[in-house]
Parts: structure tokens; C-alpha cells; sequence
């Protein structure tokens, strides 16, 4: 069922590092994000139906819910990027350190700066090498860079892809495996210095041992970072995520810390799904 | 699973002619397939060949009747400005002056505002608007190159000799490719040959580069968004390198629309064969003249001389294509070299 099956060894360890965290209270103390009766849409249908839900400052939230669910489409909510597939659009509010990014006055350019985002597939730009892919967001929006080098490393080394790669920067993005692409993606995230770093499936097209590596690295950003992660691996959300959320339809089903949610939830449709009876 | 694979096991009995009777049929069609992939190898290779035999006969046929033109002038055809059919001597640099320079100046034109078409139709204009504008920038290519020449004549040149050649002489005058010619100018030139030109090649290089530019991944797209670049950055840092050698492709289509339109340019560039500084000045082109004086050419060297100039332009154009392929390649090749290392 999920990719890190096939490693006995390195289920083993997170699982023993997950047993290791005490989990949060249910009650976020500061809610970094805050969805308010937000409605997405493709065209005339309705993808969200009014989803209300606060995302907890520096932990990391899941979303998980079968295919079609709308977790993906939520997640693109966050960062205004749903809004650029044609045709779509978003109703309600969403409220980052309480002001709506859905204002008329905010620029969504200046949201994503605030809102960095790690895709399904690995998308570094072919073109540049993997110095340049990490200085790329700085590079677009003009920015100054001080200390590139030091940007580079610490970015890099925060994406725990330094010691990889820190001979070869020059080569393209494109010349590294899939999973060391999707750290690079991550590091060209993080050098922009985001509050909320959004990952839409990160690991579905990497192998198991990447898929590891993804996920230690994703864990220890958790503490830093404002972390919400949509995955299709319900092990991965236990083994990542503080708190949980279960869509189905365009629906919130039901929200709690991770444990909670997969040791007694209390929707029947939430167990039936971790328990596969669905999905 | 294997409890239903052994239910539906056929017994022995069954079993041995039903899969001799599928070998035979299997034998049986694969011979079939054969012939027909024979046949059909044969005729497209021949189909493939026809195109290389044609463009053999094409240039053997351009030498042999060139060749009084080339054994009496040599090299010495390309560098002389002589056009004198009474005396016999030829040389073809005003043509071939007059060919690059009005086709440098119609990409020069034509290349900026093709591709700002070109983006404005793929990154920018609402969805409402994208098919009608492309269609109609399409159409531009439709117009037979007569109608563009009759325009030239009637409307353009006599605007460009009242308006506009006077207006870019007295701000830029000092530069002697601006300056209007003392003897005047009758707006047949060749800046309206340039212009006409870059009207007509539009078109190719706007559709190839925004065929090109939709090709742009849409990760690759999302991810410069997700980073917080505006549109004009995704296109700057993102869209263009990435699409840069389909766009450098573009430009050497037009370039060689432009290098071998005849008809517009003839009715536009004035037919002086002499190479003026001033591009407000009547010039001459390598097809034009081929046009021009090829049914009234009796003598033989003029003949002759005319059909050099043919293959001339035969090879300027085979060269350009040439070099436009090695840097399409380059590029391409760059690319592929880069991303050799990876993807385990």
C-alpha cells in the first residue's frame, strides 16, 4: 500500500521516532492559516463546499481523503494558486496571520512569496543548474542576494541535499535522481524563507528510500515551518503530520491531532477510510 | 487468484489443437504482416527519396545552366556591382545586398512583435480571446503576396514617403541609413520592401513560437507561480529559455520566407540594382531580378547569369537552414548532455 513497506529497516525508524513525539493538544494555541466557509470551483462545479479549518503555527497538518476529494484543490487555496487553471475560482476567505490573501487589495504574488509550495512531481527548471534553481525565487522576484553561496548551502543543507550535491551545483536540476530533485524543489522553497511551505503529494512519484528521505526531512522542517502536506499514504500523514484532516467529497469529515484520528476517530466514514475499507 | 487460474485451465484434450491451430494462424499472420511492412517500406522510402532526388536535380540543373555565367565570371560574379546586359557583365552584390538587408530588416521588425504576439496569446490574453486573435493573425499569412504588393504601392509607400521617412530623417538623419536620399525618395524602397516583408513573415514566426511556448510544461509554469514570480518573470526566467531553441527556429522559418518572397518585394523595392547607405533608397533582390528579367533575358550570358543568381539563393538559403539546424541541434543537444547523468 505505501511505498516505505518495501524498507522494513527505515519503517522501523520512523515509526519508533513517531512513538518518541508527544502530540500536541487538539486546541490550536495560534492558527497560522484559517479557512472560512471557502468554496473552490472548476467552472460551474463545486469542488469545496464550505470548508472551515484552522492550520496550527509550525506543526505540520495532513490532509488525506481518497482520490477526487478535493484535498489537492484545498491545498491550492492556500497560496491562491487555484485560481490560475481557467475557469477556476474560490469563494470564502482565507486568512493567513488573520488577513484574508482573498482581499481585493492583495496581490496573490506577493501571497506565494509568503506561501511556498512543493508539487506531485519534482519541477526543477531545466534550464538552470541547481545553484540557479535554488536562487531561483529569488532571482524572479528581483530580489538582492547578499550571500548567495551561504543562501545556497543553508538552503540546501536544510533541505538535507548539501552533502549530495555540494560538489556539483553547476549541473542542471534535471540531472539529479527523482528524489534529490524533490529536496532541490524543497531547498529552492525554503531560500525564499516562507512562512507556510505547502506539499501537494511529495513523495507519489519517488521510490521508497526517497520517499524516506522526504519524509525525515519533512519531519524536522515541522518545527520551523508552518507545514501542510496532502498525501494519498495514510501511514505518511501518521508519520509526518501532528494533526489530521479527512476530506471526502469536498468535505471536511473530520479534523483532530494525527493520533486521534487514527486510533479512535469518530466518524465511521474516517475509519472506514484509514481502515481501507474504501478508497 | 490462482484457485480461479486453475478453473479455467482447459483440459489436455483441448489444450494441444487449440494452440497448434494459433501458431499456425500466428505463422500465417506474421508472414502476411511482412509483405504489407515491405511494401510499405518500399514506397515510403521511395517517397522519401523523391525529395532528395528532386533537390539534386534542382541545383545540378542551376549549375549547368549557370555554367556559361560561371566559368566567364568566377568569384568575381559575387563582389562586382556591374549589371549590364548590352555589355555582358554581371555581378550580383547589389541583389545580394538587397536580399539580406531587407530580410535582416523585415526579422528585425517582425521578430519583437511576433513573439510578444506570440506570449500575449499564451501567457496574457483571456481564453475568450486566444482563437479569434490567433486566427486572425493566421489569416495575415493567407493574403496572396500580390495583395500585399498593390497595398505597398498604392497605400504604404506613399504614407512612408510623406510621414514616415521624413519623421525618422530628422531625428536619426545623422545616422546615413536614415537619411532620406538626396534625389528624394518615391517610398519605394528598401524600408518598405523591409516593412511589407515583416507583415508576411509575422505570422509564421508568431503561430511556430506560440506552438512552441504552449509546450511549456505546466509544472514548470506552476512551480515559478508557486515561487512568486509574476507572469512576466515566469516568462522571462522560465518559459522563454526553456522554449529558446523552438523559438530560434521560428525566426530562421520566417527568415527564409522572407529570403524567397518575390512578388510583394518586386512591386516595392524600386528595382535599382545599386547599394545605397540609405535604406530609403530603391534597391534590388536576388528573386526580384530573376522575376524581373527572366522572360525578356535572350543572350545567353544574361541567361546564364540569371540562373547563377538562382542558384546563388539556392545556397545562401541551404546554408541558413543549415546553420539554423546545427543551433536547433546544438541546443537541444545541451540540453539532452545535461540531463545524461541522471534520472535513476
Amino acid at each position: 500500500m505505501t511505498d516505505n513497506l518495501a524498507n522494513p529497516r527505515i519503517t522501523a525508524r520512523t515509526m519508533n521516532e513517531d512513538s518518541d513525539r508527544v502530540s500536541g493538544p487538539p486546541e490550536i494555541l495560534k492558527a497560522k492559516i484559517r479557512a472560512d466557509d471557502v468554496h473552490a470551483f472548476y467552472g460551474a462545479k463545486e469542488a469545496i463546499k464550505g470548508i472551515t479549518l484552522d492550520v496550527a503555527e509550525k506543526e505540520v497538518t495532513a490532509f488525506i481523503g481518497p482520490s477526487g476529494c478535493g484535498k489537492s484543490t484545498f491545498l491550492r487555496c492556500f497560496n491562491r494558486m487555484h485560481e490560475i487553471i481557467p475557469g477556476a475560482r474560490v469563494a470564502g476567505r482565507v486568512l493567513l496571520d488573520g488577513s484574508d490573501i482573498y482581499d481585493a487589495e492583495i496581490d496573490p504574488v506577493r501571497v506565494r512569496r509568503r506561501v511556498g509550495m512543493v508539487f506531485q512531481k519534482p519541477n526543477p527548471f531545466p534550464t538552470m543548474s541547481i545553484r540557479e534553481n535554488v536562487l531561483a525565487g529569488l532571482k524572479l522576484n528581483g530580489l538582492k542576494i547578499n550571500d548567495a553561496d551561504r543562501l545556497v548551502e543553508e538552503s540546501l543543507q536544510q533541505a538535507a541535499l548539501w552533502d549530495e550535491v555540494k560538489d556539483s551545483l553547476h549541473l542542471s536540476g534535471t540531472s539529479l535522481s527523482g528524489g534529490q530533485q524533490q529536496r532541490l524543489c524543497i531547498a529552492r522553497s525554503l531560500a525564499l524563507e516562507p512562512e507556510v511551505l505547502l506539499m501537494d503529494e511529495p513523495c507519489s512519484a519517488l521510490d521508497p528510500i526517497a520517499t524516506a528521505r522526504v519524509e525525515e526531512l519533512i519531519h524536522e522542517l515541522g518545527g520551523k515551518y508552518t507545514i501542510v502536506i496532502v498525501t494519498h499514504s495514510m501511514q505518511q500523514a501518521a508519520r509526518v503530520s501532528d494533526r489530521t484532516a479527512f476530506f471526502y467529497l469536498g468535505e471536511l469529515i473530520e479534523y483532530d491531532a494525527t493520533d486521534t484520528i487514527f486510533t479512535k476517530p469518530s466518524d465511521p466514514r474516517t475509519e472506514d477510510y484509514i481502515t481501507g475499507r474504501f478508497g | 487468484m490462482k484457485d480461479a487460474a486453475a478453473s479455467e485451465l482447459p483440459t489436455d484434450k483441448e489444450l494441444v489443437p487449440a494452440s497448434t491451430k494459433v501458431a499456425r494462424a500466428t505463422r500465417k499472420t506474421n508472414r502476411d504482416v511482412n509483405a504489407g511492412d515491405r511494401i510499405f517500406r518500399g514506397v515510403t522510402t521511395f517517397f522519401a527519396g523523391l525529395v532528395v532526388v528532386t533537390l539534386a536535380a534542382v541545383a545540378i540543373q542551376l549549375v549547368m545552366t549557370a555554367w556559361p555565367s560561371l566559368s566567364k565570371f568566377g568569384f568575381h560574379f559575387l563582389y562586382t556591382r556591374d549589371w549590364n546586359p548590352v555589355e555582358d557583365e554581371f555581378g550580383a552584390l547589389p541583389f545580394l545586398y538587397g536580399t539580406v538587408v531587407s530580410s535582416t530588416l523585415a526579422l528585425c521588425i517582425a521578430v519583437p512583435i511576433a513573439l510578444g504576439i506570440a506570449i500575449f496569446l499564451t501567457e496574457l490574453a483571456p481564453p475568450w480571446m486566444r482563437s479569434p486573435v490567433s486566427f486572425l493573425v493566421e489569416l495575415l499569412a493567407a493574403v496572396p503576396s500580390v495583395v500585399y504588393g498593390l497595398w505597398g504601392i498604392f497605400v504604404l509607400a506613399p504614407w512612408l514617403r510623406d510621414t514616415v521617412e521624413p519623421g525618422i530623417s530628422k531625428v536619426l538623419g545623422f545616422i546615413p541609413m536614415f537619411r532620406v536620399p538626396e534625389s528624394g525618395s518615391t517610398g519605394l524602397g528598401m524600408f518598405t520592401a523591409g516593412l511589407i516583408l515583416s507583415i508576411m513573415i509575422l505570422p509564421t514566426i508568431s503561430s511556430i513560437a506560440r506552438e512552441v511556448l504552449k509546450a511549456t510544461p505546466l509544472p514548470l509554469r506552476e512551480g515559478a507561480l508557486a515561487l512568486g514570480s509574476t507572469r512576466w518573470e515566469v516568462v522571462r526566467y522560465v518559459i522563454l529559455p526553456y522554449a529558446r531553441s523552438g523559438i530560434v527556429g521560428a525566426i530562421i522559418l520566417g527568415l527564409g520566407r522572407a529570403l524567397g518572397e518575390t512578388m510583394a518585394v518586386t512591386m516595392v523595392i524600386g528595382n535599382s540594382p545599386n547599394i545605397s547607405a540609405s535604406l530609403f533608397a530603391p534597391s534590388y533582390t536576388m528573386a526580384s531580378i530573376i522575376a524581373n528579367e527572366f522572360t525578356e533575358a535572350t543572350g545567353k550570358i544574361h541567361l546564364a547569369a540569371l540562373a547563377e543568381i538562382g542558384l546563388l539563393l539556392f545556397v545562401v538559403t541551404f546554408i541558413l537552414n543549415v546553420l539554423a539546424r546545427l543551433l536547433v541541434w546544438r541546443v537541444a543537444a545541451g540540453r539532452r548532455y545535461k540531463t545524461a547523468g541522471g534520472r535513476t
